[in-house]
């Protein structure tokens, strides 16, 4: 026993000496890049390129943050105020999926490399894990794959923290309007049939749904919860048919919202709404779907005549080589955009890129005025529908760029 | 002597260790605070695991267990308390899971361990989803990362101080022998399963304790973010390369492995579990006893 603590204490001392010589290894270093002169401007993050949550980041956050880079250089570089240019530099970690990995590599960003700014996380809960830090070292905080109701008090807690894709209540509180709306019309019944996966964005919706559509005086006729690794939806499909409701609103998941909607059409399941969660809103949804998704309603959506948006999606084909989602995408591209614009009026002072980003009016492939409220932005298109191969933003009237509904959904084909 | 030599030694290297984030950066705090919780929750995984060969999956479950109970108790209930509570709730759980399963015994234990950490997460997520209905919990405690760090130092030499009691007291001594035949140690007139379950408790609770201790640094709580299974293998993986057998060894194979995944995630973003996956076969080819055995082999190999 003895003997091995000397042993340990001798193989402490040794690692004590390496320790101290890295650190002072890296302090040099970084003392020696400072002399330079900026000839470029540094952009790091943090996404997750492995794990569980690859799936999402690469769908709705990494393709677009590659997209801007390539876009921004490719045009000679991110433009300063006064006028010349400088080509982003990008420094990329993959978090694991893991919120430790996440928290270090922000701190690594922050106080190693050094980056002029980082683009946020893929997630609500990473997003989160990050936030303190992120105000801490006074970096501008571009929430973009993350839904939260609390972000009103997320902005008064860290007054550089922005908001890009609203809170559950937001979203379901359209849908309400838009059943409301048909009910009124006498095309739907008051019985809503809900199902939710057990899962953060599941509970998150549910939670929100269950008073609003109360509140409108429907009866949430049937409410399950599922577990994550469901795949057989055939029972809760057939009970969902049997509880009488018109109404079929699902907050699932990619996987869940293909299997329902499968199952849908093996069992000729057709209420006249048909709302699901996320995975609705991928471009390879009618394929999966195989056939004519018309009516199926979900989150987001696109105004098909806003052509910025359309040569947005056109681009992101073009260099990523598959089309964006109908939902977040365009929300995160939005938010480097006006990052892009707050550094070519301010600078690159974080603290005046924040202000920037609260108070100025940016002109973004969501439209020539896009602008945040207390730190948010609302100008989201909640709920989407597929209309004649597009996944288009729908309201119960439409206008305003957006469609107006079209109830009941038609048969499966 | 040579005793009071290593205590001192160790008191100096803690102390220089508890002063370090005051004069580095905090991403090397970010460094220290990360292996700092591996160390001890290695050095508590071996304390059960090493001497028993009882090999556990079910760090994880005491770890995130810790975590949540933070994220639920840290607005009704100061700080402290808080962590007692946490300490007390994984010690519970401890003992349920140890009188129920440590007559269990090679594969079998593994296996249910393994299912344990799954089971845990499932019941707080239905729990959560059916009961409170809330997923996700806010964690908004003053606590930078050197603060983590502290705390995580201070219980990393708390363990360390058991670990190296237990290992000279009548307790490490039945724990050798239930390691190396358990029939034997039972006829000697060691009492198998209470000592098992002493065991099992202790590092339990450490564990937990890691767990509720490092929550702060996440702001935000979900089953999958403290669930994540990796945390029992790395545990897992750090005891053996060092040595689960020795005082020191999940120590010295903590301390590098998790300077390796750093330096590997930040120059190989793109091939960290290729690179991950081959290491673990190399270690296991290599150093089956871990590094530390692997040293005193040649040592002796030179002698001779």
């Amino acid at each position: 026993m003895k003997h091995s603590i000397a042993e340990a204490a001798r193989a402490a001392r040794r690692l004590t000496t390496c320790a101290t010589a890295a650190v002072l290894a890296v302090m040099v270093g970084t003392s020696g890049l400072e002399a330079q002169e900026r000839d470029k401007v540094t952009i790091g993050y943090a996404v997750s390129k492995s794990g569980p949550n690859a799936g999402g980041a690469d769908m709705t956050v990494t393709p677009n943050y590659e997209l801007w880079v390539e876009e921004v250089n490719a045009a000679g570089g991110l433009k300063l105020p006064d006028g010349s240019q400088l080509p982003i530099e990008v420094i990329a970690y993959d978090d694991r999926s893991s919120a430790e990995e996440v928290v270090r590599a922000v701190e690594r960003l922050a106080t190693q490399d050094e980056v002029d700014f980082i683009l946020p996380p893929w997630g609500t809960g990473f997003n989160l894990a990050v936030a303190p830090l992120m105000a801490k070292f006074g970096y501008p905080h571009l929430a973009g794959a993350a839904v939260t109701d609390k972000a009103s008090d997320f902005v008064k807690r860290w007054d550089s923290s922005f908001w890009f894709m609203g809170g559950s209540a937001d979203y379901v509180n359209a849908l309400t309007e838009i059943l409301i709306a048909e009910r009124e019309a006498g095309r739907i019944n008051d019985k809503i049939a809900m199902i939710s996966v057990a899962d953060g964005f599941g509970i998150d919706l549910v939670k929100a749904a269950r008073p609003s559509f109360e509140g409108a005086g429907f009866d949430v006729s049937y409410d399950k919860t599922f577990p994550p690794g469901t795949s057989d939806f055939a029972t809760i499909l057939n009970e969902a048919d049997n509880s009488g409701a018109d109404s079929f609103v699902a907050f699932s998941y990619p996987p869940h919202t293909f299997g329902l909607t499968k199952q849908a059409k093996v069992a000729s399941y057709n209420p006249p709404v048909f709302y699901l969660g996320v995975g609705a809103g991928f471009p390879v949804y009618p394929k999966i779907a195989g056939g004519s998704v018309e009516g199926v309603m979900s989150l987001g959506g696109i105004d098909p005549d806003n052509e910025l948006n359309a040569a947005y999606r056109a681009k992101h084909e073009d260099v990523v080589g598959r089309a964006p989602d109908y939902w977040g995408s365009v929300l995160i591209y939005a938010s480097l955009q006006m990052l892009g614009q707050a550094v070519e009026r301010v600078g690159l002072d974080k603290a005046a890129v924040a202000g920037e980003l609260s108070t100025g009016t940016f002109s973004t492939v969501l439209g020539a005025e896009t602008r945040l409220e207390n730190n948010q932005l609302r100008a989201i298109n909640w709920v989407g529908q597929w209309q004649d191969g597009q996944f288009v933003a729908v309201s119960a009237q439409g206008g305003d760029g957006m469609a107006a509904v079209k109830l009941p959904k038609p048969g499966w084909e | 002597m040579k005793v009071q030599t290593a205590f001192v030694l160790a008191a100096a290297a803690l102390v220089v260790l508890a002063l370090a984030p005051l004069f580095i950066p905090d991403y090397w705090t970010g460094v220290l605070l990360g292996m700092t919780g591996y160390v001890t929750l290695a050095t508590a995984w071996a304390m059960f695991s090493g001497p028993t060969r009882y090999v556990s999956l079910a760090t994880v479950a005491f770890f995130g267990v810790g975590a949540y109970t933070v994220a639920v108790l840290n607005e009704a209930m100061p700080y402290p308390l808080v962590l007692l509570c946490a300490a007390g709730i994984g010690m519970a759980l401890a003992l349920v899971v140890g009188l129920s399963t440590l007559r269990l015994a090679g594969v079998y234990f593994v296996i249910f361990t393994f299912g344990l950490a799954e089971l845990v997460r499932q019941l707080v997520s239905w729990w959560e989803v059916n009961v409170t209905y809330t997923m996700g919990r806010y964690v908004f405690l003053p606590f930078e990362g050197r603060h983590i760090y502290w705390q995580l130092l201070a219980l990393a030499a708390v363990t360390l101080l058991i670990s190296w009691a237990i290992g000279r007291s009548r307790l490490g001594l039945a724990l050798k022998a239930v390691g190396d035949d358990e029939t034997v140690a039972a006829h000697a007139g060691v009492d198998v399963t209470r000592i098992k379950l002493l065991l099992f408790v202790i590092s339990a609770t450490i564990i937990t304790l890691v767990g509720a201790i490092q929550a702060p640094r996440w702001t935000y709580i979900e089953p999958s973010i403290v669930f994540n299974p990796t945390v029992s293998f790395m545990t897992l993986i750090m005891a053996l390369l060092g040595g689960a057998m020795r005082l020191w060894g999940p120590l010295v194979g903590a301390v590098p492995l998790f300077l390796l995944f750093e330096w590997l995630s930040v120059s190989f973003p793109d091939h960290f579990s290729i690179i991950l996956g081959l290491l673990f076969i190399l270690i296991v080819f290599v150093m089956p006893n871990g590094v530390l055995a692997r040293l005193e082999d040649l040592r002796k190999g030179g002698r001779a």
